[in-house]
């Protein structure tokens, strides 16, 4: 029965069955009926994670290292229990920006970066293509062993041709035909597939089925159960090593070292991301896939160690290999039914990671690769282009078709050397590159664009140089020297033990540093230099996701133009007509607008047509399509000149502001001046007016005193009343002298007092006052001596002022050289610009404290016992007042004990005449 | 789905897990000796693996919303 032919039947058979599965799946979705949307079809689609490597690859790895093939499943469990937290924000995240990939993922994260989302994907093919090369393999090799039946023969391992004759290359294009039929009939907006969902989902229940077949009839029908196995196991030697093996150094790091990288792999392998992510239909079903995930991932384990252990005891040593005993054990036994479920069990494995992959990868190659590229070729000028649907599927299906070419080409290459488990963890090392930059995407908003892409960038060459390179080197592509010997033969740069680390297996080495490099990179760089704009909004956005509810659509800054038709046609290019309507439509109901006609060209439609171009061409493209095809171009040149208008007028209005506050600050200040000034004033008023008043009272006291004295006795004899009377009237001389000075001299002060201005001869002047207080010198007993020039000194002065100056002047003389040789002594010298009048005597002197106060208003000074106050105490201030009017200045030079010298200046002619001129127009003016 | 107790209950199982099954507390499973004709590296690492589920599915679908 199990001839080639029906083999091939049962194949294209059960391809068929997928095929027919996703057919409904998709019709029910359109439908609205999905058949996906529960949480146990969501979770079994989410087992795509087990390929041909589980269901061959395990018993093989279990044979030569025990239960070294559970990490694998044990870090994918583990990482299920995080997932409440770490994916759920991922879906969200993914959901409300439109994300369709990996690639689109982190392109959007770190600024919506069209380089990155390149970069991510060409990780992401060539890190995937050894394990689509391991599927390969599974598929060819099951098929070359099942056509041997009955005789179990291992294929062989050389000579087959490269493309044109090799099975393998067959197998390679028909997946790639499967592939495009399933996922590239159409494009979606949101990239989901929910047919390929029902079909994925289906096909991990036949392998389930399958595994647990081969498992039971090995354990039950071969032997006599676990018991039994065990127990005979241990007969063997070498199998007991294989139960029992205690741990080693190389054996902790490995084992925690894959645990790791499964848990990153289940994450980020693009298939995986697919299924949970984009093919998610409600966050909600990813609670229940929390711990169905794990169960399924543990009972199609279970019977791995039996068969592995069956297959050793059963084939003779080395004989058979241990990748194939899932499908030679039922064949030794010469099970037919069992043989083909087993084959279409593998079968089902392998297409259904080739097909989700692959569809995964060309959706980044066109989105994240292609497109950026194409739409940068102006010449091309795609923006034109009525419909690019048909453009975007071809360059979809392109890829398909040259991923798997790339994979048989690295089967071709590499894939004989290597079991099956250790081709795939190779690409489990590739995809863990992205973790440093999602993870830290999600959680740190200090991850920068430039940041990302050295990380991925340096874990990405780290994991070529020392996983893919050594891969060629050990199949013989690249000399083996390379391995041992290192690169230039340095044996530091040895691919295996880099730097001399030579206490771990491959895979833990490439971990250890391409992890150092990646994260190394990735925060440092991200450190060096501060977020952009973007970047820091997108990851606000990104690591906030969790905080506000599900966004319905984020208002955005938006300056165009733009009609509905507009959107429409470019939505149409993309996703094809008949969708861009549905989808209009769709919003149109959603805002309960009646028809798609009369919606508005707002913000909001612009940004959700965004997102459906997004879903169609990545994130990237769309944004240059958006912008491109709806004028959000630059302002126009009016509105520019505008702008720059109202800025210059606000300009200009806060610069005369601040002009007006200066202004008012100069203002404010001046007052402050003024009104201290006048404070002053006040002050010195006080003063004045609470002298004055001591000095008349004091004379005033006298006079009323006696005045009462003579009142009430009138009887007092003669002389004594006339002695009475002779103080009353000099008191009464002194008050009216003293009331005279005090108004002299507040006219002079308020600029009121009567100035004459005539030319008068100084030397008349001296000599006139001379002649007036002879009278006083004689009694006095002082001389007075005149020394005056001979020729005539003219000013043009007040004369009577000038007069009281001098007999103020001489009187003060006479009065403070009291001594029997009292000399006075009046000069009068003659200089081109001014005169100077000195009047010198050789009196007690004045002390220099003294010199100062002695023109203040009211002081006196000397003893006053021995010479008691005779004055008002006014007369130098009157004359220092009178001398300021004419522009002169009146001072003292004295010593104590020799004498004293009053000098004034007086300013020849123009300063003199102009002085009393103005004050006279001063006066007039003020009396006017 | 938020900062839940649920959530914090799975955390915790995670790093119960990561412990239990990992070295060096793996090492105190290895050995000779058979439990009920199980190897017990098998045996434990099955059994801690299925009590893992049961205990994550706990969590997930009872307990508080």
């Amino acid at each position: 029965m199990l001839i080639a032919p029906f083999i091939v039947l049962a194949s294209f058979g059960y391809v068929g069955l997928l095929f027919a599965i996703a057919r409904y799946g998709d019709k029910r979705a359109d439908a609205g009926r999905s058949i996906i949307a529960n949480p146990y079809i969501y979770a079994l689609s989410l087992a795509v994670y087990c390929t041909s490597w589980t269901f061959y690859g395990s018993v093989g790895r279990a044979a030569s290292t025990g239960t070294g093939f559970l990490p694998i499943y044990l870090g994918p469990t583990l990482m299920a229990a995080l997932w409440w937290y770490v994916m759920a924000k991922i879906i969200r995240i993914s959901k409300a920006n439109r994300l369709t990939s990996i690639a689109d993922f982190v392109a959007s994260r770190y600024g919506k970066s069209q380089l990155l989302g390149g970069l991510v994907t060409v990780i992401a093919i060539v890190g995937v293509v050894p394990y689509i090369a391991l599927q390969l393999k599974a598929i060819s090799a099951s098929f070359s062993i099942i056509l041997r039946y009955p005789e179990v023969i291992m294929p062989d391992k050389q000579g087959a041709p490269l493309f044109i004759g090799d099975n393998t290359f067959y197998i390679a294009m028909l997946l790639a035909a499967f592939t495009i039929l399933f996922g590239t009939r159409h494009l979606d907006a949101t990239e989901r597939h929910e047919g390929l969902v029902a079909a994925v989902a289906f096909e991990s229940l036949v392998k389930l089925v399958a595994f647990i077949a081969v498992g039971v009839y090995v354990t039950y029908g071969m032997y006599d159960g676990f018991a039994d196995i065990f127990a005979r196991a241990e007969d063997y030697p070498q199998l007991g090593t294989l139960l029992h093996e205690g741990g080693d150094s190389g054996r902790y790091s490995t084992w925690a070292s894959l645990t790791f990288l499964s848990m990153l792999a289940i994450m980020f392998l693009p298939r995986q991301f697919q299924v949970t992510v984009v093919e998610n239909v409600d966050e909600r079903h990813l609670r229940k896939a929390v711990w169905l995930f794990p169960l399924y991932l543990l009972v199609i384990n279970v019977f791995v160690m039996p068969i592995a252990l069956g297959g050793l005891m059963h084939f003779p040593q080395g004989g058979v290999d241990a990748d194939t005993f899932v499908l030679t054990l039922p064949m030794s036994v010469q099970q037919p039914w069992l043989i083909l479920l087993a084959f279409i069990g593998g079968l089902s494995a392998a297409t259904g990671m080739v097909i989700v992959e692959t569809i995964a990868l060309s959706t980044m190659a066109c989105n994240d690769l292609v497109m950026p590229v194409l739409l940068r070729q102006r010449w091309l000028r795609l923006t034109e282009r009525r419909d690019l649907s048909g453009l975007l599927l071809g360059i979809r299906r392109g890829a398909i078709v040259v991923i798997l070419v790339l994979g048989y080409l690295y089967f071709y290459l590499a894939g004989e050397a290597y079991a099956l488990v250790s081709i795939g963890l190779i690409s489990f090392s590739a995809v863990a590159q992205f973790a440093p930059a999602i993870i830290g995407g999600i959680y740190w908003k200090g991850g920068t664009r430039l940041g990302a892409i050295c990380g991925l960038a340096a874990g990405f060459l780290v994991w070529v140089y020392t996983l893919l390179l050594p891969s060629f080197a050990k199949s013989g592509w690249l000399p083996i020297t390379f391995l041992s010997q290192g690169y230039f033969g340095t044996e530091l740069l040895r691919p295996e033990q880099l730097f001399g680390l030579t206490d771990f297996d491959d895979i833990t080495h490439c971990l250890f540093w391409s992890m150092l490099a990646n994260v190394g990179c990735y925060v440092a760089i991200s450190l060096a230099r501060r977020p952009t704009g973007v970047e820091h909004s997108q990851a606000a956005i990104f690591v906030d996701a969790l905080k506000t509810a599900l966004p319905a659509a984020r208002a955005r800054l938006w300056r165009g133009s733009a009609t509905v038709d507009d959107l429409l046609a470019l939505l149409g290019r993309f996703i094809g007509p008949e969708r861009a309507r549905e989808a209009l439509l769709a919003y149109a109901r959603r805002h309960r607008v009646a028809s798609p006609d009369q919606l508005k060209a707002d913000a909001g439609l612009v940004h959700h047509v965004e997102s459906l171009l997004a879903g169609a061409i990545g994130s990237a493209s769309a944004r240059v399509m958006m912008s491109s095809a709806v004028d959000e171009e630059p302002l126009s040149l009016d509105e520019v000149l505008h702008v720059i208008d109202e800025a210059s007028q606000a300009l200009a209005y806060s610069r005369q502001l601040e002009q007006k506050s200066v202004e008012l600050q100069s203002a404010t200040d001046e007052l402050r001046r003024a009104n201290q000034r006048l404070q002053e004033l006040d002050r010195m008023k006080d003063d004045f007016i609470s002298m004055v008043t001591h000095e008349l009272r004091t004379p005033l006291t006298s006079i009323r005193a006696f005045s009462e004295i003579l009142n009430a006795h009138a009887d007092l004899d003669p002389p004594q009343r006339q002695k009475f009377l002779q103080v009353i009237i000099k008191e009464s001389e002194r008050l009216t002298r003293l009331i005279n000075q005090v108004l002299d001299l507040a006219k002079i002060e308020s600029g009121h007092a009567e100035w004459r201005a005539e030319a008068i001869d100084l030397r008349e002047v001296i000599e006139d006052s001379a002649t007036t207080v002879h009278q006083l010198y004689n009694e006095r007993g002082v001389e007075l001596r005149l020394e005056l020039p001979h020729i005539p000194t003219i000013v043009v002065a007040d004369r009577d002022r000038l007069m009281q100056v001098m007999l103020n002047l001489l009187s003060n003389a006479a009065k403070y050289c009291d001594r029997p040789d009292g000399k006075v002594e009046v000069k009068l010298d003659v200089a081109p610009e001014w005169l100077q009048i000195d009047v010198r005597d050789n009196g007690i002197g004045i002390a220099p404290a003294d010199q100062d106060v002695l023109f203040e208003k009211f002081r006196q000074v000397g003893d006053t016992v021995s010479r008691p106050r005779s004055g008002s105490g006014l007369g130098l201030a009157i004359c220092r007042q009178i001398i300021d009017h004419f522009g002169g200045r009146l001072w003292v030079e004295s010593t104590p004990g020799v004498g004293s010298t009053f000098c004034f200046t007086l300013p020849r002619g123009a300063g003199i005449a102009h002085k009393s001129t103005a004050a006279g127009r001063d006066e007039h003016a003020s009396h006017a | 789905m938020g900062n839940s107790v649920k959530g914090q209950r799975l955390v915790a199982l995670f790093l119960l897990g990561g412990l239990l099954l990992n070295y060096p507390l793996l090492d105190l499973a290895a050995g000779d000796t058979l439990l009920a004709g199980f190897p017990v590296l098998y045996a434990y690492l099955f059994f801690v693996w299925g009590l893992l589920i049961v205990l994550m599915m706990l969590v997930v679908e009872r307990g508080p919303d």
